[in-house]
């Protein structure tokens, strides 16, 4: 006999447990009013930071956010704005030095502060995490209220990765104090176009 | 004395370190109340996550086969491991395949109840753990305390000590966002140099095949972005059947953790890299068994966020390492106690019997019941110590004959307060060796009760 049936046949001899009926989950997380606000207090609760911008004022935005950045990787257009394109590498290793790097976010969610990202175009999911500071750039009318509503429009079967972000990286393991900046970015914005 | 008294006494005698711990913990706990309060269907999503991680045990076989076929239709390499043993096979045939000489490792507490760090060691591959916490105690060469915050039995100044002698820092700076940096670019090195990446798994998607890990810290994310090789170990009992039942477990999960909305990287899995390859471990190592007991079945519902140790009173002032068993706390308590009964008898007399733990649980897992259970299974199995014994067996035998009872209490009233200390708390009173005796009172409570009733 194989392992694998050798467990499933541990797991049926000594299935003992009441079956019951897989539940129906209704949407039972809150609705909100105003949902860019909800969802800016949580994500400045994560440490991140959430704003709203014109499509043309983005590279002012931007700058004035990382000044001194001159590294910045993007797997958008941003007009007038000068950026790598990440997909050009062969190796994600070569994303180690990157300032900052600007991504797309299909949607946000205002319950957790969270974004969902999931680029099939993308080649390098290192992005979301190696680079010291990182935008994402989400479309404003994509605002969800929860996470019931958020996995009604995920479809994960035809992509490799998906990802919430919800904040820079942190940890408290020491004395559980929070420490900003763990593995991942060090800083977040999630900006609304 | 047991094993775990011994070891909680030991954690004890430094009280400030105890009493910093306790309220370390307690204040978790206290922002685990506020997310939760914070939601007002808490308790349906408590119950929802009830019945469908109970269903899902209920059809465990149908899952996983349903998991696997996803899941190789995505390209995911998928094996099986009856136990720990073959668990760490497995694992090393694939770095071995893949001529690994260094592995990044993100936190997986099966990967610790394998042992599998040594096993890879022993066969000349490199483990870095790449969880802060993790990385803290990997290089003092100690095991996890807690299994949400691996080092909260340190100090930060026992961190800067640790971090001086293996990171070469300043060990005088104990400043904690100082050791934090210094740890990422000592770890963003190990990322950028390890051919492998090895993590746990938070859930299994059946309906997908797809396996969701949750970090704060990214480096779940980090390793296996770098490395064109990902190894996911997780147990049988990690399934859940659909994409959206997320929506029930990541909204407990991080909030019952660290009071948390969601973790701050929650990554799902679905398929391998582009010239990458995936695989995914699935482990019973005696999980299957929890099946047939209906006492302790519930425990395989459990998703691992730790807000029962951090409500146990017990754990909060005894320390994660006196448990002994590589999960501590009540969950650990029961898995550890149920899997070897004679090694962990110790354990379910760790409990006060609140049933905080029960309280708090996202799944609904009946702790405190099945700590309960689990002192009645070992008296049964003989397995209580001889002073123990002898105290239960008497007390009984007392309760059977109340004029003993009566009896026994005229002379205890009379003679105690009349004998000198080292009579009273000679060594055989456990009671009175950290408490006074109380005041004897000159009537019983049945005498007064008589009277009074007149």
């Amino acid at each position: 006999m194989t392992s694998k049936e050798i467990i499933l046949n541990n797991i049926k001899q000594n299935q003992n447990i009441q079956q019951i009926p897989l539940p129906e989950i209704p949407n039972i997380n809150e609705i909100y009013e105003n949902i860019f606000e909800q969802f800016a207090n949580t994500i400045e609760n994560a440490g991140g930071k959430a704003l709203q911008s014109d499509i043309n004022k983005l590279n002012n935005l931007i700058l004035e956010l990382y000044p001194k950045a001159t590294k910045i990787a993007s797997n958008i257009k941003i007009p007038n704005l000068k950026t790598i394109d990440p997909n050009i590498y062969t190796n994600p290793h070569d994303l180690q030095n990157l300032e900052l790097a600007i991504v797309k976010g299909e949607f946000a969610v205002a319950q957790n502060g969270a974004v969902w990202i999931q680029n099939n175009q993308n080649k390098h999911r290192a992005l979301y995490f190696i680079a010291e500071n990182l935008i994402i750039i989400v479309d404003k009318n994509n605002l969800v209220n929860n996470l019931y509503e958020a996995y009604k429009q995920i479809d994960i079967t035809n992509s490799s990765y998906g990802v919430f972000i919800s904040g820079p990286s942190k940890t408290a393991d020491i004395e559980q104090s929070l420490v900003i900046g763990a593995h991942g970015s060090k800083s977040l914005y999630v900006i609304f176009v | 004395m047991n094993s775990h008294q011994k070891k909680a006494a030991n954690f004890v005698a430094n009280t400030k370190k105890m009493q910093w711990h306790d309220k370390a913990l307690w204040f978790v706990r206290e922002k685990r109340d506020i997310a939760s309060k914070s939601l007002p269907q808490w308790e349906s999503l408590r119950e929802y996550a009830n019945q469908i991680k109970t269903h899902t045990m209920g059809k465990l076989d149908f899952y996983l086969q349903q998991f696997e076929e996803n899941a190789i239709n995505n390209g995911i390499k998928i094996h099986w491991a009856k136990d720990a043993k073959e668990h760490n096979e497995i694992a090393y045939k694939i770095l071995k395949q893949h001529n690994v000489k260094k592995v990044v490792k993100s936190k997986s507490m099966l990967t610790e109840e394998c042992h599998l760090n040594q096993y890879l060691e022993q066969n000349n591959i490199k483990v870095i753990d790449t969880d802060l916490g993790e990385r803290i105690i990997q290089l003092r060469k100690e095991p996890p305390s807690h299994i949400v915050l691996p080092a909260i039995h340190l100090t930060k100044e026992d961190v800067a000590q640790t971090f001086a002698k293996h990171l070469y820092t300043d060990p005088n700076n104990s400043d904690p966002t100082y050791l934090t940096h210094q740890a990422r670019l000592h770890l963003r090195e190990q990322f950028l140099s390890a051919d492998a990446a090895i993590t746990g798994v938070n859930f299994a998607i059946a309906q997908t095949g797809s396996i969701v890990v949750c970090t704060n810290e990214g480096n779940a994310d980090m390793g296996t972005s770098l490395s064109k090789l990902h190894i996911a170990s997780m147990g049988i009992e990690k399934i859940i059947p659909r994409l959206s039942d997320l929506d029930i477990f990541l909204n407990l999960l991080a909030r019952s953790a660290t009071g948390q909305h969601i973790t701050t990287y929650s990554s799902h899995y679905q398929a391998p890299k582009d010239n990458g390859e995936f695989h995914i471990i699935i482990v019973d190592n005696g999980r299957s068994q929890f099946l047939q007991n209906k006492k302790y079945q519930k425990s395989l519902n459990c998703i691992r966020c730790g807000a029962c140790m951090n409500s146990c009173p017990v754990y909060r002032r005894s320390g994660g390492h006196s448990y002994g068993y590589v999960i501590p706390g009540p969950i650990g308590s029961t898995l550890g106690a149920f899997k070897k009964q004679k090694d962990h008898s110790d354990l379910p007399f760790a409990c006060t019997l609140c049933s905080s733990c029960s309280d708090v649980c996202p799944i609904k897992i009946d702790l405190h019941k099945q700590l309960y259970h689990h002192r009645e299974d070992i008296v049964k199995a003989g397995l209580l110590n001889k002073k123990k014994q002898f105290i239960l067996k008497t007390t009984a035998l007392m309760m059977n004959y109340p004029k003993i009872v009566d009896f026994m209490g005229i002379i205890i009233r009379k003679t105690i307060p009349l004998l000198p200390d080292f009579i009273v708390y000679n060594k055989s009173n456990i009671w009175g060796k950290y408490r006074q005796m109380p005041k004897m009172p000159k009537k019983s409570f049945k005498q007064i009760y008589k009277e009074k009733k007149q």
